[in-house]
């Protein structure tokens, strides 16, 4: 039987926990089925057993195996759930690499400009954080070997950790149905040690997300409506990311990716208090890459003060 | 044939020889007369011809998935014809044979007759979900014929409702129909057991499978309706472009999977519990003795019921569902387990002290109690959040519900059609084959759902036509297991067709059985009993041996 790697460092966490589940199952399986086969064997018909004084209830045994079972579904619970949120949680010095799914294809932006397909280079023992995002269906992104899986969701921002501990080049599903070419929807990850990584880096170097977002700000035509010298009246962009806005219907929305995210694509939804609804939508004329370079863009410019706020 | 006249508890039984009179069977003949019936006796009938037929097209796709699978390579079907033909068997196996399956067929038999009443509470009613049934059915089957659909059983948006270039809204009106079918069963069935019960059949005289399909009926009438409202949502989106489900109109794909497991994981009991009503009825027949744990066991079926309705979200902990959500029905779906369990233990705790024969009914049983608690321990590992992220949407997750599903529900099924069957048909079948059939649809369903836990395990994302090398030994075991899966399921077929032109005559009561339903002639006269029975004791009265 081939083995699969423990590639992470949640995934010997995760199969020591499955290990002591399977355990008990085993004991709970063994031990039912040798109490079957013995009753089935010494009370079959027509053997000589004594068959008196048979209870047909006994709330202190049910109380027993109601109560007992319980109690470890609470200790395997509780276990999971602590296992689950260090595996939910990234950790503050992850990187982040930004990942667009689309039928049938993974497409991966880093920082730095690298741009990879159905590939993702990262380095051993650092903590990378997916920020992924979908340009049609609901795709998953699963490595097995790293016990991580993620749904990449159409107009949301999911997200994904993990830490490589071993170097190698490792299994990408999609694990989510998709449609025609599901099954194609396969690609790989990368894990190098630091210093190759920073090589391949090098060498596949780009303009940088943010710089490729201030270009398509000027070039999708953003900044005709949203520069300090425009005429027409639009939000001011500068500083404005990581605070927390009014919005026309009484409400405030906190100005991060997603809210970003949808603005540029369905500006009508959450219009700021004080504009005129007039921002057309760019959805369908521009992907969710070109959004995240938006995205990474809008951060540069509107950084640094927000942490004042 | 020694094993045939000795009956379940190996003592000989009476023997008839000429044909009963009077029965549903003989009086009124004529195809008219049965396909306009009210006897809940003869729409059972025509349930079971239905859902046979059904089980039988939806197998026919599982045979060409795992003809697919034996190679890596997508070399017998098309992507597009893998996608559809496992969307078929799920579409058909769930809504036209799993869910209906016993409750239409034994439980619209059985009720009536178990509780000592003429018929159900809405006889016309009754007749009516048959044929909503069929209708719904006739829909897929167009939708088949049509070109298929791609979607999965399961109708995610946005891909069903924007992306999908096939038969999505036909399929949709088919299940839509059906489910008024279930809907109007429930009904029906909690109507009946409220108000029709004879005299002295108090609430906790009820035979097990009569709480159980109390409990199923319930589940029918209060999910159902969220289903049929979610796939006319889908309807809308996909005909009219209502934004509710696709993010680019401004929906959210996620309050669909909310919507659909919100019915769709109380489906799962409504599969199983029928099940467990079942197998309660053929151990305490074969094992002779009162069940253990009468109360428990009555509390569990209502615990299932009731807990089962808010553990949807632990098909979601990877979706992008909130943490939180995620811890809160992790617990829950632990804390269903419970009664699961209990029932296990029951079970087992029956055989203790009994007068144990092993009949084909038994066999089932006992069948049905060692692969539903593989099934359901497995369930454990996918509601432990942590394991559930590596393990979901893999073959793990296939393997589990087949495990409840088929190795669980139609293990049971079977089991039930044959205990009944000399009630049924008035025939008795061969004993032999019988026990042939059901020990190697143990050992062939092991054998094709086993490998598929590994498989997933291993990393292998389900819905695959085409898969890397290194899955293809466990997924060559799996398929060779479905071949003698396969002929376990055509044996049946073969012996009790058989039985129904050459079988011995059966007696009332062959098994010398306990149950009102034991107690008229077999088959049942149209009226069922001559004079109301008035029950004095609980059920499984058996006398110590």
């Amino acid at each position: 039987m081939m083995s699969l790697p423990q590639a992470s460092s949640v995934a010997s966490r995760v199969d020591t926990l499955f290990y002591a589940m399977l355990g008990l199952s085993a004991i709970v399986v063994i031990g039912v089925f040798t109490v079957i086969v013995w009753f089935a064997t010494k009370y079959r018909h027509g053997s000589k057993a004594d068959r008196t004084r048979a209870d047909s209830k006994s709330p202190g045994l049910e109380m027993t195996w109601t109560l007992l079972p319980f109690g470890l579904f609470i200790v395997i619970f509780a276990w999971s759930i602590a296992l689950f949120a260090d595996m939910s949680r990234a950790p503050e010095n992850a990187t982040s690499v930004y990942v667009v799914a689309k039928q049938w294809m993974w497409t991966v932006q880093h920082e730095g400009g690298q741009r990879e397909l159905n590939t993702l280079h990262v380095p051993l023992h650092q903590p990378t954080r997916l920020v992924m995002t979908s340009q049609d269906v609901i795709h998953s992104f699963y490595v097995p070997a790293f016990r991580v899986k993620q749904d990449v969701l159409p107009g949301r921002f999911t997200q994904l950790w993990f830490e490589p501990t071993q170097t190698g080049t490792f299994d990408l599903f999609c694990a989510e149905f998709c449609g025609t070419d599901h099954s194609r929807m396969i690609g790989s990850v990368v894990v190098m040690v630091p210093a190759d990584y920073s090589h391949w880096l090098n060498e596949h170097v780009g303009p940088g997300l943010s710089e490729r977002g201030a270009d398509l700000f000027r070039h999708l035509g953003c900044s005709g409506c949203h520069d300090p010298h425009s005429g027409i009246h639009a939000p001011l962009l500068e500083g404005l990311y990581g605070r927390t806005v009014p919005l026309q219907d009484g409400t405030w929305v906190r100005v991060d990716d997603r809210y970003i995210h949808d603005s540029i694509l369905l500006p009508a939804k959450e219009v700021a208090a004080g504009y005129e609804p007039i921002m057309p939508t760019y959805s369908g004329r521009i992907g969710e890459e070109d959004v995240l370079a938006l995205i990474a863009y809008l951060k540069v410019i509107g950084g640094a003060s927000h942490e004042q706020h | 044939m020694s094993s045939i006249d000795a009956g379940i508890s190996g003592l000989p039984a009476e023997k008839p020889t000429t044909a009963p009179e009077g029965t549903y069977l003989t009086e009124q003949p004529g195809v008219l007369s049965w396909l306009t019936t009210h006897d809940h006796k003869r729409i059972a009938i025509l349930y079971a011809v239905a859902i046979t037929a059904f089980f039988f097209t939806g197998g026919l796709a599982a045979a060409l998935i795992r003809l697919e699978l034996v190679t890596p390579a997508g070399d017998l079907m098309t992507a597009e014809s893998y996608n559809k033909a496992f969307t078929f068997h799920g579409v058909v196996m769930v809504w036209f044979f799993l869910i209906p399956s016993i409750p239409t067929t034994l439980g619209n038999f059985l009720l009536p007759l178990m509780i000592g009443a003429r018929d159900v509470a809405f006889p016309r009613l009754n007749l009516m979900s048959w044929y909503l049934y069929i209708t719904g059915g006739i829909f897929t089957i167009v939708c088949l014929l049509a070109g298929g659909v791609d979607t999965g059983w399961t109708f995610y948006t946005p891909f069903s409702t924007m992306f999908s270039n096939s038969h999505v809204i036909l399929t949709v009106v088919g299940v839509f129909i059906v489910g008024f079918s279930s809907i109007l069963t429930g009904l029906n069935f909690i109507v009946t057991i409220h108000t029709m019960r004879t005299r002295g059949m108090t609430w906790f005289r009820l035979p097990l499978f009569v709480w159980s399909m109390y409990g199923v009926s319930l589940v029918m009438m209060l999910a159902t309706p969220v289903l049929a409202m979610t796939l006319a949502l889908i309807a809308l989106e996909r005909l009219l472009g209502l934004g509710i489900f696709d993010p680019a109109l401004g929906g959210d794909p996620l309050l669909f999977q909310h919507f659909f497991w919100f019915y769709s994981h109380p489906a799962v009991y409504i599969m199983i519990l029928p099940a467990m009503g079942v197998v309660s009825e053929l151990i305490t027949a074969s094992v002779r003795r009162r069940i253990f744990g009468y109360d428990f066991m009555v509390y569990s079926i209502m615990g299932i019921a009731v807990i089962g309705f808010l553990v949807w979200g632990h098909h979601m902990f990877v979706s992008g569902q909130s943490m939180y959500a995620s811890i809160v029905f992790s617990i829950l779906s632990f804390i269903v387990a419970v009664p699961s369990a209990v029932k296990v233990f029951n079970w087992t705790a029956t055989l203790y002290k009994g007068d144990i024969s092993f009949g084909a009914p038994m066999l089932y049983a006992l069948g049905f109690v060692g692969l539903f608690m593989l099934g359901g321990l497995t369930g454990l590992f996918l509601a432990a959040t942590a394991l559930d992220v590596n393990l979901t949407d893999t073959y793990f997750v296939v393997a589990h519900f087949h495990y409840i599903m088929v190795g669980g529900a139609v293990m049971a099924y079977l089991g039930g059609i044959h205990f009944w069957w000399p009630k049924v048909t008035g025939r008795m079948y061969s004993e032999g084959w019988a026990r042939f059939a059901a020990i190697i649809m143990f050992f062939g369903f092991n054998l094709t759902f086993f490998p598929q836990y590994l498989l997933g395990y291993e990393g292998m994302p389900r819905r695959y036509h085409e898969y890397p090398p290194q899955f293809q030994v466990l997924n060559v075991l799996s398929s060779a297991g479905s071949t003698i899966l396969a002929l376990s399921y055509l044996l049946p077929l073969g012996y009790l067709g058989w039985s129904l032109r050459y079988g011995p005559r059966a007696s009332a009561n062959p098994w010398r059985a306990q149950g009102l339903e034991w107690t008229v002639p077999s088959p049942p006269p149209v009226h069922n009993f001559d004079e109301t029975p008035v029950v004095t004791d609980g059920p499984y009265a058996y006398e110590a041996p």
